[in-house]
């Protein structure tokens, strides 16, 4: 006996009704528990309801799938370091897009004699973006695991062919669609659309990683929304679309806090541009800079009164966290006000910085946003840069010829004193010299940041 | 122009398809994709960047809804590969889900307020 479709539906829209609160719970801190917890329940009813309303035969291969994702998922959800959550995040897409790309080719051997041209087409268009976020996903994990170097592959007339590739993955698909029998063409597609990904996410730099996992990850949504129109699926359609346009809403805060479109961070030649910066960076090698050691760095910080600590990719890289939070408990027993200003694409992942801090237990109410620690920083003492360049360089407002111009930045420039902790004078991902290196009332301290601040940790205890 | 055809496909061939869809049911669908599009921006416009990392585990396990296409495939089919294709699907997909929620919550728990006056060494 089958469930009602009636009743199947009412328990879809309880489905739908949980993931809805659940990306609202994720508005604050304090209700963000219930987040998981309820999209969860949504999933296990929306599951159990498909269940009731479709009888399988092969019990043993469900348990046996089922299995599988717990015997696979659990470890990997409780083992992962947080400074490994964005190789976990394209991991995971690479999962979720393989899915939907081969329950759609198997939807389309089954279907293809009797599906009308517009469920054909979806099917085509759904398999393409499977498979091409498929292979973008495992670049992505590779780029971002440092299997692969980072920088983008480039090479003459990229572009072209990567488009071409694409086009004829889309051929072949409107082909597959005036003639669903010839079923041959379909491993075909499937290979272009994956090697179109492969190049896609080959040609982009790992600091662009965050806009391109959340591009992917609209991706997989859209395509988990396409089998839903395929299947005459609400809940399918309902989930796919609120997980695509997360993706596209993160990709493009991020964009815009990179001052580029879309269109320049999958297909821009930013490769190029740190070639032709090197040239530039070298020769500013000579412009004399000041520096400090950590001890003069402790009786700066001693006798401020607000200080702002501004954390990068290099912390993570350098896992600095802790010892950052050592940093900023001595200084607040002091008496010393402490902030920490986090620029939205600061990390390899839209909010990294945020969760590396907060392992560190870091209370969030001392993170703060570009946008509302900006109009403090005039006030602000001391700024200790740990881990950033590029979002600290005021050429972004004054050089008009920088490729970082118009991005916004932290504007550390503008505290009274700004340290910044760095191995050596070499640019940021954007190749340009950071002019905050040269400003008078920026002090360089130059050393491993977690070495320096542990060094900085000694002398505050030592004083 | 897509709708256009495929609706027009439905009405003249009216192929008997395996999954029975009207062309008010892909209109119906539509509708609900669009709303659905413009809920989600507005939610996700909402949520604090702080959680932006735990959103994305969230939204990835949202979703392998997906999960139940490859349900509905196990369900109809006889033949092994296709078998053997939605099998596949369902393992990945239930991965992501499994990993997905215990890594949202794992995250989230990070998230502390003010020092519970925990002395620093």
């Amino acid at each position: 006996m089958t469930l009602d479709p009636t009743y199947v539906l009412a328990l879809y829209v309880a489905a739908v009704v949980l993931f809805i609160l659940s990306l609202r719970f994720m508005s604050d801190v304090k209700t963000s528990r219930w987040g998981g917890r309820s999209a969860a329940l949504g999933m296990a009813i929306g599951v159990a309801a498909t269940l009731a309303a479709y009888q399988i035969q092969r019990v043993d291969l469900l348990i046996g799938a089922i299995l599988i994702g717990f015997v696979v998922g659990t470890p990997i959800a409780l083992r992962v370091a947080t400074t490994a959550l964005p190789q976990r995040t394209a991991v995971s897409q690479a999962f979720g897009s393989l899915a939907v790309a081969l329950v759609g080719a198997a939807e389309f051997y089954d279907y293809h004699t009797t599906a009308n041209t517009f469920t054909l087409s979806v099917l085509s268009a759904e398999m393409i973006l499977g498979f091409l976020t498929f292979a973008g996903s495992c670049i992505a994990f590779a780029k971002l695991q440092e299997l692969i170097p980072g920088r983008p592959f480039v090479y003459p007339g990229k572009n072209f062919v990567s488009i071409a590739i694409l086009l004829v993955a889309a051929a072949i698909g409107v082909f597959l669609v005036a003639e669903p029998s010839q079923t041959f063409a379909l491993p075909v597609m499937a290979v272009f659309a994956l090697l179109f990904g492969f190049l896609l996410v080959m040609g982009i730099g790992g600091a662009d990683m965050p806009t391109v996992i959340a591009i992917l990850n609209a991706y997989t949504g859209m395509s988990a929304a396409a089998l839903g129109f395929v299947l005459n699926n609400k809940l399918l359609i309902v989930a796919g679309s609120l997980d695509g346009s997360s993706g596209f809403v993160l990709a493009l805060i991020m964009s815009q806090a990179m001052n580029r479109s879309f269109t320049n961070v999958l297909f821009g030649g930013v490769g190029a541009k740190v070639v032709k910066a090197e040239g530039g960076a070298a020769a500013a090698q000579a412009r004399p800079v000041q520096s400090l050691s950590a001890g003069d760095v402790a009786t700066i910080l001693e006798n401020a009164r607000s200080v702002v600590i501004v954390p990068g990719y290099g912390m993570a890289v350098a896992q600095a966290q802790h010892t950052i939070k050592e940093v900023s408990d001595l200084l607040q027993e002091k008496g010393v006000d402490v902030k920490y200003g986090i620029h939205p694409v600061a990390g390899r992942m839209p909010g990294h910085m945020n969760v590396l801090l907060a392992e560190a237990n870091v209370p969030y109410d001392q993170l703060w946003e570009m946008e509302k620690i900006n109009p403090i920083f005039p006030e602000t003492d001391v700024v200790i840069v740990v881990g950033a360049n590029d979002v600290t360089n005021p050429a972004a407002r004054t050089k008009p010829d920088s490729p970082l111009y118009g991005m916004p930045i932290m504007n550390v420039d503008k505290a009274k004193t700004v340290i910044f902790i760095k191995r050596s004078m070499s640019p940021g991902f954007s190749g340009s010299d950071n002019e905050l290196f040269y400003l008078p009332n920026t002090w360089m301290v130059f050393g491993d940041a977690k070495k320096v601040l542990s060094d900085l940790v000694a002398a505050l205890k030592a004083s | 122009m897509i709708l256009e055809l495929a609706v027009n496909a439905t009405v003249t061939t009216g192929a008997p398809t395996a999954i029975a869809y009207t062309s008010q049911d892909l209109v119906t669908n539509l509708l609900v994709f669009v709303m659905a599009t413009f809920l989600g921006v507005e939610l996700i416009r909402h949520v604090t960047r702080l959680l932006h990392t735990p959103l994305m585990a969230l939204t990835n396990a949202i979703s392998s809804v997906s999960m139940i296409a490859a349900l509905i495939v196990m369900s109809e089919t006889t033949d092994q590969t296709l078998l053997i294709l939605a099998t596949a699907g369902v393992a990945l997909a239930s991965t992501n889900i499994i990993s997905g929620f215990i890594l949202v919550e794992r995250i989230v728990r990070l998230f502390k307020s003010k020092p519970k006056g925990k002395p620093a060494k």
